[in-house]
């Protein structure tokens, strides 16, 4: 019995892992689509990011006279983290095998790896821009990390635990609470995502305006299959971060190991989630005004503030 | 941990309570300020209509409508025509460094929630865990009276201050008695009105709502 449960917590893990590296471009056009509706433009539909990745991979990749391995290594490094973070967070089911192997701390710290080779192969060419972006994200990340701690460590708090499938079935499995604190860190989260995945307002995904980019300034030598694997990376990271959000606030519709009734209603729960997410952080999108870049620290220092308050009034309240 | 839905409602009000108080340190508009302060009075009623409907004291129920005819509706009218009068309708105020000022509110909230845990334990009240919030809010106001330099905001501020002593009255001990909170309310109005005359005699004698003019007390 328990080995036919090891076999199938292995397959969901298998299958959860291949559907988030398929469904990950998918969340970036639907959310591109969204912004061209928003914007009175026809679009270039949900499959564009598809496309373009077939271009990126069908071209022949050029590389400066003195790159150094770092700078060949890093987007196979950049797509392994964002991989592994999203095999970690339960997104179709809770209480995978892999998610034994990291929690929300040790998820910080595959974000902040991807981080570090990203800067320094930013930095590895040696051209005015790409250490400029690699600045410019050193000081977005450095600001929104401990937010992001904190937010984990709000739910951490509450479901005593640091194991990511455990905050979802203390979350999932309860009578309905109202949590204050859980709002705070809600909102903290959605300012730590925004400036994350180099969305407005601090940066535009969509800009090669030198002055103002921070992500794409530091990908400019990237080409083909190098390009590619990045682009798909980014598209990975925006669902990781998507699904952790449902994870520790919203996880209802998660199936459970061994129960393959519940998977297509959790896989249909899980699009529809992030159907009403893309389209939600597009019209947050429109809404909003890329900012200054020395208004950054104050936007980031905000969700510090949130997080941080949250934490307080759950030992206040006890909620 | 069972808590009682009312008891959840009026934490989760307590906390948006707070976190208005922090959006008014951080706000650089003046209109912005009083709409802030509208929204604040609002949660106010709520939350005093949810703590009189839980515990059936039915006093609250006018002292919550008397706070959503005065800090809703009545006072930020009076704002917004004084404003409107003084034709300062889109000032931004120049802020020094939010962020300093942010993590001294976060530092004010530890102390104040630090300094209400053993009062609370003295009462037995549903929302004993409010004390600390309402005492923070108090704080957190005048925070922005200290850092403000215009003086319709550092009205606002007071009037915030208001607002968060009543929500420790209603949170510590159901309210106070109808007679003292007409008193109060009373005052605050008519200190709103005398603001309002003293925002004139301050542009007249020195051209502008900044305070930091009156610093200097000789004529130059």
């Amino acid at each position: 019995m328990d080995n036919i449960n090891l076999a199938l917590a292995v397959v969901f893990q298998l299958c959860q892992s291949l559907l988030v590296v398929a469904l990950a471009p998918l969340l970036t056009g639907w959310v591109g689509q969204c912004r061209a509706w928003l914007q009175n433009r026809s679009g270039p539909g949900l499959l564009q990011p598809y496309r373009t990745l077939h271009k990126l991979f069908l071209k022949e990749a050029l590389l400066a006279d003195n790159a150094s391995p770092l700078f060949r290594a890093t987007p196979y490094i950049l797509f392994g983290c964002m991989w592994l973070a999203a095999a970690i967070i339960p997104i179709i089911a809770v209480d995978l095998p892999f998610s034994q192997a990291a929690d929300v701390i040790a998820l910080v710290g595959v974000f902040a790896l991807a981080r570090v080779f990203i800067a320094l192969a930013a930095m590895d060419i040696g051209t005015s821009f790409g250490s400029m972006g690699a600045r410019r994200e050193m000081l977005v990340s450095f600001l929104a990390e401990p937010a992001l701690l904190m937010v984990f460590f709000t739910s951490s708090l509450i479901s005593q635990s640091t194991q990511l499938p455990h905050i979802v079935e203390t979350f999932s499995h309860h009578a309905f609470v109202l949590y204050p604190s859980l709002a705070f860190a809600s909102i903290a989260f959605l300012m730590i995502l925004l400036a994350e995945n180099a969305r407005i307002p601090v940066d535009n995904p969509a800009t090669h305006l030198e002055l103002t980019m921070i992500h794409e300034a530091m990908i400019l030598e990237y080409s083909a299959r190098h390009l590619a694997l990045i682009e798909w990376a980014s598209s990975l990271k925006l669902f990781a971060y998507m699904t952790i959000g449902f994870a520790l606030f919203f996880p209802y519709g998660i199936a459970e190991v061994g129960n393959w009734g519940a998977l297509p209603l959790a896989i249909v729960a899980l699009l529809l989630k992030l159907t009403a997410a893309g389209a939600g952080l597009a019209g947050l999108e429109a809404m909003l005004a890329k900012m200054r870049i020395f208004r950054v620290p104050e936007f980031l220092g905000t969700a510090f503030l949130l997080a941080v308050l949250g934490l307080l009034i759950h030992f206040l309240l006890g909620a | 941990m069972s808590l009682t839905l009312s008891t959840q409602i009026i934490n989760l009000l307590a906390a948006i309570l707070l976190l208005i108080a922090f959006a008014m340190i951080s706000q650089r508009r003046i209109l912005s300020l009083i709409n802030l302060f509208a929204l604040q009075g609002l949660i106010l009623t709520v939350s005093t209509c949810v703590v009189a409907y839980s515990t059936a004291q039915h006093h609250l129920y006018y002292s919550a409508a008397l706070t959503l005819l005065l800090k809703v509706l009545m006072l930020p009218w009076l704002l917004h025509r004084l404003i409107r009068k003084l034709n300062i309708k889109w000032d931004v105020e120049t802020l020094i460094n939010i962020p300093t000022t942010m993590l001294a509110g976060i530092a004010l909230v530890i102390f104040s929630f630090d300094l209400a845990a053993p009062i609370s334990q003295l009462t037995d009240s549903v929302t004993r865990g409010l004390i600390g919030i309402a005492l923070a809010s108090v704080l957190l106001s005048l925070l922005m009276m200290l850092t403000r330099r215009k003086a319709v905001s550092q009205v606002v501020g007071f009037l915030s201050l208001e607002n968060g002593l009543f929500f420790a009255a209603t949170s510590a001990t159901h309210g106070m008695p109808l007679v003292v909170e007409l008193g109060i309310a009373l005052d605050v109005l008519v200190a709103t009105f005398i603001f309002g005359i003293f925002f004139f005699q301050i542009r007249e004698t020195f051209d502008s709502l900044d305070i930091s003019h009156m610093e200097t007390l000789k004529d130059d």
